[in-house]
């Protein structure tokens, strides 16, 4: 009997929210690190007992929890004293040292100054497709590490920033790593983005990198429209079995590129507002995309307080609205850039979680939606993981 | 000596009470408590201060006999009444909003 386990990361907390197949009937876990800021929760591909989470506060830093058991137990990995006995008899609980490498460098500050990067907080945990011990962790400001030792210590991969990081600048959310793709037919590959400095792949496994932002355009939003680098990317999607097709929500725009990011086309011109964080992919389909327009840069919730999910069955320009079972007035939540994913069951589920603590899910492809819980603090974001 | 610990370090460190006792080798000063506090509870190293420059977090504060110690340099030495456990040595999440 299939069944699917929804990690839920919010302001104040995680919540588990699992159900059967027919994804009709809930159960609601959590608040588990209640009073701190879980930015994300994700489980290991490999093995989804096996599930990493982002716990931050400003007050205390970041912590990396870790749980073996789907989500029942937690501990920060590598913390027990009986764990860590180093060579010098001293445990290092080193699970959230997130240092970045060599010299710690600079980057555009708003002011056209350098400014150091500074460490503040880990946005998205990206666990290894083979390995449940490898992940890896984006974080602001902008930078990729990686575990391979199941989040006991972690170490940045530094060629992300030598991808011109000196002219990255932060926008008004901070500057991050708020995307990791893994490419599931090229271990080599990988697809990052960052707000604000665009989206970056490497071919390498990670030690170099390139900036793939040729075709965005940001007029008034960069002195050049056309920049290598410095657009604002909100998240990009991928589907398993076509690695090379890229889909992203922009700032303004949805693109789509063809050819593993080389070069972007938009793809959202027919839609009524084309600003919005979150895209993903249909997990059987994939030409089939959602995204959740909002009004605009300036009003960061829904057209006309109507909330609707947009399709697209073609891999963009033609969208439908998708709008059974959701708010059709007086809605104006937001939805953040990781807090929509897919599940693999058939159909394919889709469930996506608001800025007003609720969490609609689809179990039918999205042609209709049923809020599965709705008084969560605001959600930061949403994974899914289909289980036998 | 006893330190005492705010509400969500309790919980990480999984600590019952409102803190720990602590011996701590002298001289006792602010970093030598902190330093044995990281050993003894390796999950608080980072929360109370950076992992590699050893600075106080912004919004954490160190308290003892009703003086604030945030400011004072790691090697301050602790008052007396701390060292000898008659008064705990605070370690206080700022008020900052939320």
């Amino acid at each position: 009997m299939s069944k699917v386990r929804v990690l839920v990361g919010t302001k104040k907390g995680a919540f588990v929210l699992t159900s059967d197949g027919q994804r009709k009937n809930w159960e609601v876990s959590g608040p588990h690190f209640a009073g701190w800021e879980i930015y994300h929760v994700k489980g290991s591909p490999a093995d989804p007992n096996r599930i990493y989470a982002s716990q931050s506060s400003g007050w205390f830093g970041q912590i990396i929890q870790r749980s073996d058991d789907g989500g029942k137990t937690w501990t920060p990995p590598g913390s027990n004293p009986e764990e860590l006995k180093g060579p010098e008899g001293f445990p290092k609980g080193e699970s959230n040292k997130f240092v970045y490498e060599g010299a710690v460098g600079t980057h555009m500050w708003y002011d056209g100054t350098q400014h150091p990067w500074e460490f503040k907080r880990i946005w998205h945990l990206e666990p290894s497709l083979t390995d449940p011990n490898t992940a890896f962790a984006g974080a602001e400001d902008a930078a990729i590490f990686k575990t391979t030792d199941g989040g006991k210590t972690w170490k940045e991969l530094p060629g992300l920033r030598g991808a011109k990081g000196n002219l990255w600048q932060p926008g008004a959310g901070g500057m991050a790593v708020h995307t990791i793709l893994l490419d599931h037919k090229n271990a080599n590959r990988m697809y990052v983005a960052i707000s604000a400095a665009g989206a970056f792949r490497t071919d390498d496994g990670g030690k170099t990198w390139k900036p793939i932002n040729k075709g965005l355009k940001s007029p008034y939003q960069l002195p050049d429209p056309d920049a290598e680098v410095g657009h604002c990317v909100h998240r990009i999607a991928l589907h398993p079995s076509r690695p090379e097709v890229l889909f992203m929500q922009k700032h303004w725009d949805v693109m789509r590129s063809d050819n593993a990011g080389d070069l972007w086309n938009d793809i959202g011109e027919s839609l009524p507002t084309d600003f919005g964080f979150p895209i993903d992919v249909h997990a059987h389909e994939p030409n089939t995309i959602y995204i959740v327009p909002i009004k605009s840069d300036s009003e960061h919730y829904p057209l006309d307080g109507k909330l609707r999910v947009f399709r697209s069955r073609t891999g963009g320009n033609e969208w439908e609205p998708l709008t059974k079972g959701l708010p059709q007035k007086d809605c104006y939540v937001n939805i953040l850039r990781d807090a929509m994913c897919v599940d693999s069951l058939e159909p394919c589920g889709i469930y996506f979680g608001t800025t007003g603590g609720q969490v609609y899910g689809s179990s039918d492809s999205g042609d209709t939606w049923e809020p599965i819980v709705r008084d969560l603090p605001p959600v930061y974001s949403v994974e899914v993981q289909s289980l036998k | 000596m006893r330190v005492l610990l705010p509400f969500h370090l309790r919980k990480l460190a999984q600590v019952e009470g409102d803190g720990v006792d602590l011996h701590v080798p002298a001289p006792v000063t602010i970093a030598a408590v902190l330093d044995t506090l990281e050993a003894q509870y390796p999950v608080l190293r980072g929360t109370l201060r950076d992992h590699g420059t050893l600075k106080r977090r912004p919004f954490i504060r160190f308290f003892a006999c009703k003086e604030d110690l945030s400011l004072e340099p790691p090697a301050t030495p602790l008052p007396e009444a701390v060292v000898k456990g008659e008064e705990p040595f605070m370690i206080i999440g700022a008020m900052a909003g939320g």
